[in-house]
């Protein structure tokens, strides 16, 4: 199936839920946050989509106090089709279902994308960090991130803009 | 008399235990010597590779992602330059590709031979582990004689590689396949067909196919539960598609289908088909200049693109985000042990402690890859 025939069978099940936006490239579909959890499902269980295989979730930061994203990849292996998922978080309020259940490695990469940008995925078991310390403060990878000063006594190098390193 | 029931007990397994293959906890959670639940802990190794790769320049990034899989770099590198010229459209010259082909097949030998040798060892086999280390030697050898480095390359550049094969190659290539090909019969049998061995792996630690695939296991792991998925044949990048070579799928040879033996065994098959695919680039090895396309400047339209390769661990993904600029807006790492090590929980439920070590094993693990 093509993005096109995806995007339409999407929202002949699920209206409302396929955002329209022409900045996106061709192989990416923007959902509508609040019905992820039941696109995703249907995505999967559908035997016409049957997106078994959950490649990768990716957390962006737009940049410049813009919106946080998740974007998703799918795959199917039976139908050998692919698409990418785009949703928009608002950045004071990042909040998304988990499809954790849906894609068992969800579980792994939710809490990858919430170490790293602070986007809740709201009906996760175990939400917590996984490759930051439980206790670090902030989220790295946004782009207004700056980071603490110590840890635990530990001090915290830092680049200065014209002598490099601390 | 009702059933006897042991106190629960808290088992920690590392950071620092050699059978974690590097700085992981396991934090076990047992029922007399049966597992009820595990949590790994991650992280130890994490050096920010995808905020580093916001700070430096697309050309610099490649460098970082030879220390996230330190045992197969060459591979690290493929997938991140196949995904960078994807994005920018560049047409690598022949030549380039049947070298990176040459170079990233070699090297899933290499790393399979230590997956296959350090698994011998966890379950107590010493000397498997040295053979396979002896030949492993000689391919890090080639390499050393390509680009001056053993174990981090950085030998695959956007567009083209650092240095073109140096003299005498070919001949070097196929002296060392000559001697290597009969070695796979010698390990086989000193380890695959050792009653000890196959009593420890075989029925333990099975994966049934449609766990395997929700949690995104991939590479030998899923062709060890039986599922026919490689992405160099189903999803061919470089020149993949013009080789001939067999996908190995496990098959329960010893026990059940998915279990500890088939993950092994799938393996050992790969390397004999990665000896008939070097074999076959080398005979076909073009000429021409492996400079020719590498750019000046690197600085992709502004776009994104994900792209995975066929890394020896299995499914490796880069997701990369331009804004126009020289530098990365994001580079994301999809790493194949990071999922693979996500099912140890689930597959081990009710297993023994020391089948916990042979299921951690089997799935072959790299910490580097895992923490980034």
């Amino acid at each position: 199936m093509t993005t096109t025939e995806i995007k339409s069978t999407i929202s002949d099940q699920n209206s409302g839920a396929v955002i329209e936006n022409e900045g996106l490239s061709d192989n990416q579909i923007e959902i509508n946050g609040s019905q992820w959890l039941e696109v995703a499902t249907f995505m999967k269980e559908d035997p016409n989509l049957s997106f078994d295989q959950l490649e990768c979730i990716t957390g962006i930061d737009t940049g410049d106090g813009g919106s946080l994203q998740s974007r998703y990849n799918l795959h199917s292996m039976e139908h050998r089709h692919k698409v990418e998922i785009v949703i928009n978080h608002d950045r004071k309020k990042p909040i998304v279902p988990s499809i954790e259940q849906v894609w068992r490695i969800g579980d792994w990469f939710e809490r990858e994308t919430y170490d790293m940008f602070g986007i809740e995925y709201e009906g996760h078991r175990d939400l917590r960090r996984i490759l930051c310390p439980d206790d670090w403060e902030g989220w790295p990878l946004r782009k207004d991130y700056e980071g603490q000063d110590s840890y635990h006594g530990i001090v915290v190098p830092k680049i200065k803009e014209e002598d490099g390193w601390e | 008399m009702g059933v006897v029931k042991a106190d629960q007990m808290i088992l920690n397994i590392g950071p620092q235990h050699p059978s974690t293959h590097g700085v992981l906890r396991l934090e076990v959670m047992t029922d007399g010597e049966i597992v009820s639940e595990i949590k790994p802990h991650l992280g130890y190794l994490h050096r920010c590779f995808e905020k580093h790769s916001e700070n430096v320049t697309y050309e610099q990034v490649i460098p970082f992602t030879d220390r996230c899989d330190y045992l197969a770099s060459m591979n690290s590198n493929f997938g991140y330059v196949v995904a960078m010229e994807e994005l920018m459209e560049i047409k690598v010259p022949d030549r380039v590709e049947y070298i990176r082909v040459i170079m990233g097949e070699l090297n899933r030998i290499a790393s399979h031979l230590l997956a296959l040798g350090v698994y011998g060892l966890d379950i107590g086999a010493f000397t498997p582990f040295l053979y396979m280390l002896r030949d492993r030697e000689r391919i890090l050898d080639m390499f050393e004689y390509t680009c001056g480095a053993r174990l981090l390359y950085n030998y695959m550049w956007v567009g083209g590689v650092s240095h073109d094969l140096p003299k005498d190659f070919e001949k070097i290539c196929i002296g060392f396949l000559d001697y290597f090909e009969p070695q796979i019969a010698e390990y086989n049998n000193l380890l695959t067909y050792n009653k000890i061995f196959v009593e420890r792996t075989a029925d333990v630690g099975v994966i049934p196919s449609d766990v395997a695939v929700s949690y995104g296991v991939s590479g030998p792991n899923l062709r060890g539960s039986g599922v026919k998925w490689d992405v160099r044949k189903d999803e061919p990048y470089s020149i993949y598609d013009r080789f001939d070579f067999e996908v190995p799928i496990g098959s329960g040879k010893f026990g059940t289908l998915g279990d500890c033996f088939d993950r092994y065994w799938v393996r050992m098959l790969e390397i004999k088909e990665s000896t008939k695919i070097i074999r076959q680039a080398i005979k076909d090895l073009p000429s021409g200049n492996v400079h020719q396309a590498i750019p000046k400047k690197i600085r992709p339209p502004k776009g994104s693109v994900y792209r995975r390769t066929e890394s020896p661990r299995g499914d490796l993904g880069y997701y990369i985000v331009s804004d126009g600029s020289p530098v990365p807006s994001r580079v994301k790492m999809r790493s194949p042990a990071f999922t693979a090590l996500s099912c140890l929980d689930e597959v081990s439920r009710g297993w023994m402690i020391s089948d916990v070590i042979a299921i951690l094993g089997s799935l072959d693990i790299v910490l580097g890859e895992i923490d980034r």
